[in-house]
């Protein structure tokens, strides 16, 4: 369970990036954090792993407050997917996917074990994919390995910023079709940034819309959509294509 | 620890890395000859050590090719060097600045020799017989045409004087020639000692300094002008030397006094000749010379050089291959050292712009001092010799070093970073696994460019006594030979070749799969 108190966040520079944002993110349940750019939504993901520091107010993570928390150990217990994978360069598809176990200091077969199985788990070919560069895999390959990566200690938590925001329509319909069917098996309690109303609604539980760093609207896609809070809630959700309903 | 000690921890650690001569025993006590970058220094140097070796139990070393006065001085008094072949006329204007007017030779040595021991604790020895002195002088065609016999009728004329750098800012050179001859400024260069004289060959200066016992003024048809003022003091050469050479090694005393008035100004001139004219090595020269006057064992006939380029490089084969190891070695430890200092400092500035700019800064001045200015500011801390050479060398190399790590360290995508750190990384984590992989081939590249600059720039370390190929360069140029100064720069060259390629090679297999397979995307 994540939950954020009256949680404000002012860069040095002056700008207010997000302003007395209060939520609960209950525990197996996926929480959208819906907005145009520059509304917060990446801040907030980053503050929960501690990327970023909240200016006031307080982040609790299964009941403890995280600022006292060790960042380290902290990340380790939540996966992180970014926009086109970020995946690194210099390592194979099966590199990325083992870095987390190696810097947890698991043996190989345990390691090699648990690729496997998330290859498995991916549909993707083990044999035909582990030994590639991410510069010799498509679009999709490259985003199964980033969400392998970030899934391959089982951390009961996933935070994704924009995971499927680079990707083409069929690819991307595809993978978050993957990614519900996922999510069923595994529960993890997710946390996820995108820009997209249709996105956001097909995938989340819940669904926070932000604007200029305040919270406007959260519930759940039915609820917002029977119910817009406000005249700017019901634009934004307007865009989503019907087909989307 | 002192400076001295250091010099001698520093000594003792370079003797344990380079060979000792097969027949003096380990714990013999050592004797470092040194010699000043021209013929006669050669010359005299090779005669103080073949005696030395003869008389003593003594190791003997040699440090040639000095690139002057000041360095062999220095050298002495740091304790690098025991003994070398000083004229009393340097020792009086150049080294105690004294100005005054001269008296002859035996007052001028008696003031050295007192002045000497008492401010610095060396030793004048008795002078070896002649008297090089300070000369000017002109093409003989030349000096005729224009009815100039001594240096009081350059006054009348504008000429073009071409001198050597060493005579061209000294009390007892151009300074006080111009004062006591009333000679004008314009028109003055500063060459090459060497050169100057090539100059003067071919007529493209018309007066030049030089030495007396020069063998190139009878090869090259020159004539000297009286010094009909009187300026130039005596240059009797002898043999100057620590006072404490003689407590470690009592028979060292005796046995440089055998040298004591057995050569002549003709003598000096004809040694020189030697190995000027008939291109015969010094060692061979002295050796010769030494039977000829029975203090030592005559030596097997010696060989010239041969004329032909090929002919020389064949000859010279395993010299130049120990001399091309040396080169290696010496900028081996020294690229070595700056990768170990500008990595660290490299990846410490990289995240922080105004560090790096300070760092930056520094290595690229560092890198805009002339290299034998450099070597030159490196032989008070250093002495004479490797150290000196290597911590050159490494501050060149310190420059590609850091600006290449910065860049390399920078030119990875922050993204990457974040998802690093988001991962749950150290930043220890995100060095190793990520920043560093990344950063290797730019990284590498600058560590290549490091190397070959070393190895080209090592080349002038010959002139503080480091050795290697820039030996038979600094040789080459002082006898004008220019096949031995092609035996030392094309394999130096070659070297530079080779490790540029072989460093390729390295950063190629250094380079992540990842990148290198960049263009081949499969979808």
């Amino acid at each position: 369970m994540i939950e954020l108190e009256s949680v404000s966040k002012v860069y040095p520079d002056g700008h207010a990036a997000l302003r007395e944002v209060s939520f609960t993110v209950p525990r197996g349940t996926t929480l959208a954090l819906l907005g145009s750019s520059g509304c917060g939504k990446t801040t907030t993901l980053k503050l929960i792993n501690r990327l970023l520091m909240p200016t006031t107010g307080c982040i609790r993570v299964d009941g403890h407050d995280i600022a006292g928390a060790d960042p380290i150990a902290l990340r380790r217990r939540m996966g992180y997917v970014v926009q086109e994978a970020g995946l690194f360069p210099h390592l194979t598809a099966l590199g990325n996917v083992e870095v987390v176990p190696r810097l947890l200091g698991w043996p190989p077969e345990r390691r090699s074990a648990r690729a496997r199985e998330l290859f498995a788990l991916m549909r993707l070919d083990f044999d035909a994919l582990a030994a590639h560069f991410p510069a010799q895999l498509s679009g999709g390959q490259r985003q199964r390995v980033g969400l392998m990566r970030a899934l391959a200690a089982d951390p009961p938590i996933v935070l994704m910023d924009e995971p499927f925001g680079a990707l083409d329509p069929p690819t991307r319909r595809r993978l978050q079709e993957e990614f519900l069917s996922l999510q069923r098996q595994l529960d993890k309690t997710v946390v996820l940034v995108t820009h997209d109303v249709d996105e956001a609604f097909r995938l989340a539980d819940r669904v926070a819309l932000l604007d200029a760093g305040r919270l406007v609207q959260l519930d759940t896609p039915e609820a917002i959509r029977a119910a817009p809070a406000s005249a700017f809630v019901a634009d934004f959700i307007a865009q989503a294509p019907a087909a989307a309903r | 620890m002192s400076r001295r000690s250091i010099h001698r921890a520093a000594a003792a650690l370079l003797a344990a890395l380079v060979a000792a001569p097969a027949h003096a025993a380990p714990d013999a006590p050592r004797i470092v000859v040194g010699a000043k970058k021209f013929t006669e220094g050669a010359v005299l140097g090779e005669l103080m050590a073949q005696i030395l070796e003869a008389q003593t139990d003594a190791r003997v070393e040699r440090r040639f090719n000095l690139a002057g006065t000041q360095v062999c001085f220095d050298g002495l008094r740091s304790g690098a060097l025991d003994v070398y072949a000083e004229y009393t006329g340097t020792g009086l204007r150049d080294l105690l600045g004294d100005a005054a007017a001269a008296g002859g030779p035996a007052a001028v040595f008696a003031q050295v020799s007192t002045a000497f021991r008492t401010r610095f604790d060396l030793v004048w020895l008795a002078p070896f017989g002649f008297n090089n002195t300070y000369a000017l002088m002109m093409r003989r065609d030349r000096a005729a045409v224009l009815g100039i016999a001594a240096i009081g009728d350059l006054a009348t004329h504008p000429l073009r004087f071409g001198v050597s750098h060493e005579f061209l800012p000294r009390p007892d050179g151009l300074p006080g020639l111009r004062n006591a001859y009333q000679l004008s400024e314009a028109g003055t260069v500063g060459l090459e000692h060497d050169l100057a004289y090539s100059a003067l060959a071919d007529g493209s200066i018309d007066v030049s300094d030089g030495y007396s016992t020069d063998a190139k003024i009878v090869a090259l048809g020159l004539v000297i002008l009286r010094d009909d003022r009187a300026f130039f003091p005596p240059y009797e050469a002898a043999p100057l030397a620590r006072a404490d050479l003689f407590t470690r090694v009592p028979l060292a005393e005796p046995a440089l006094r055998l040298l004591a008035g057995r050569i002549d100004d003709a003598t000096m001139r004809r040694l020189n000749y030697a190995v000027e004219g008939e291109r015969r090595e010094p060692a061979d020269v002295a050796a010769e010379f030494l039977a000829g006057l029975g203090l030592t064992r005559p030596a097997p006939p010696a060989v010239a050089r041969p004329t032909g380029l090929l002919a020389l490089l064949w000859q010279r084969r395993w010299i130049t291959l120990s001399l091309a190891g040396r080169h290696l070695w010496l900028t081996g430890f020294a690229v070595l050292g700056a990768v170990l200092v500008g990595l660290p400092l490299g990846l410490a500035v990289s995240r922080r712009p105004a560090w790096s700019a300070v760092a930056l800064t520094s290595a690229g001045v560092l890198q805009t001092i002339p290299s034998i200015a450099l070597l030159a500011f490196m032989l008070p801390l250093f002495g004479i010799g490797v150290l000196p050479a290597i911590a050159a060398l490494f501050l060149y190399g310190l420059l590609p070093i850091v600006r290449n790590t910065v860049a390399g360290v920078r030119s990875v995508d922050p993204l990457l970073l974040e998802v690093g750190l988001g991962l749950g990384m150290r930043r220890r984590d995100l060095l190793w696994r990520v920043e560093l992989p990344l950063a290797a081939p730019v990284i590498l590249a600058g560590v290549r460019t490091a190397a070959v600059i070393s190895v080209g720039t090592a080349t002038l370390a010959a002139f503080i006594g480091a050795g290697g190929l820039g030996d038979p360069i600094v040789t080459g140029l002082t006898v004008t030979d220019t096949n031995l100064v092609l035996s030392g720069a094309l394999p130096a060259a070659a070297l530079a070749i080779a490790v540029d390629a072989a460093l390729g090679g390295v950063e190629r297999i250094a380079t992540p799969k990842g990148l290198r397979k960049q263009s081949i995307i499969s979808s």
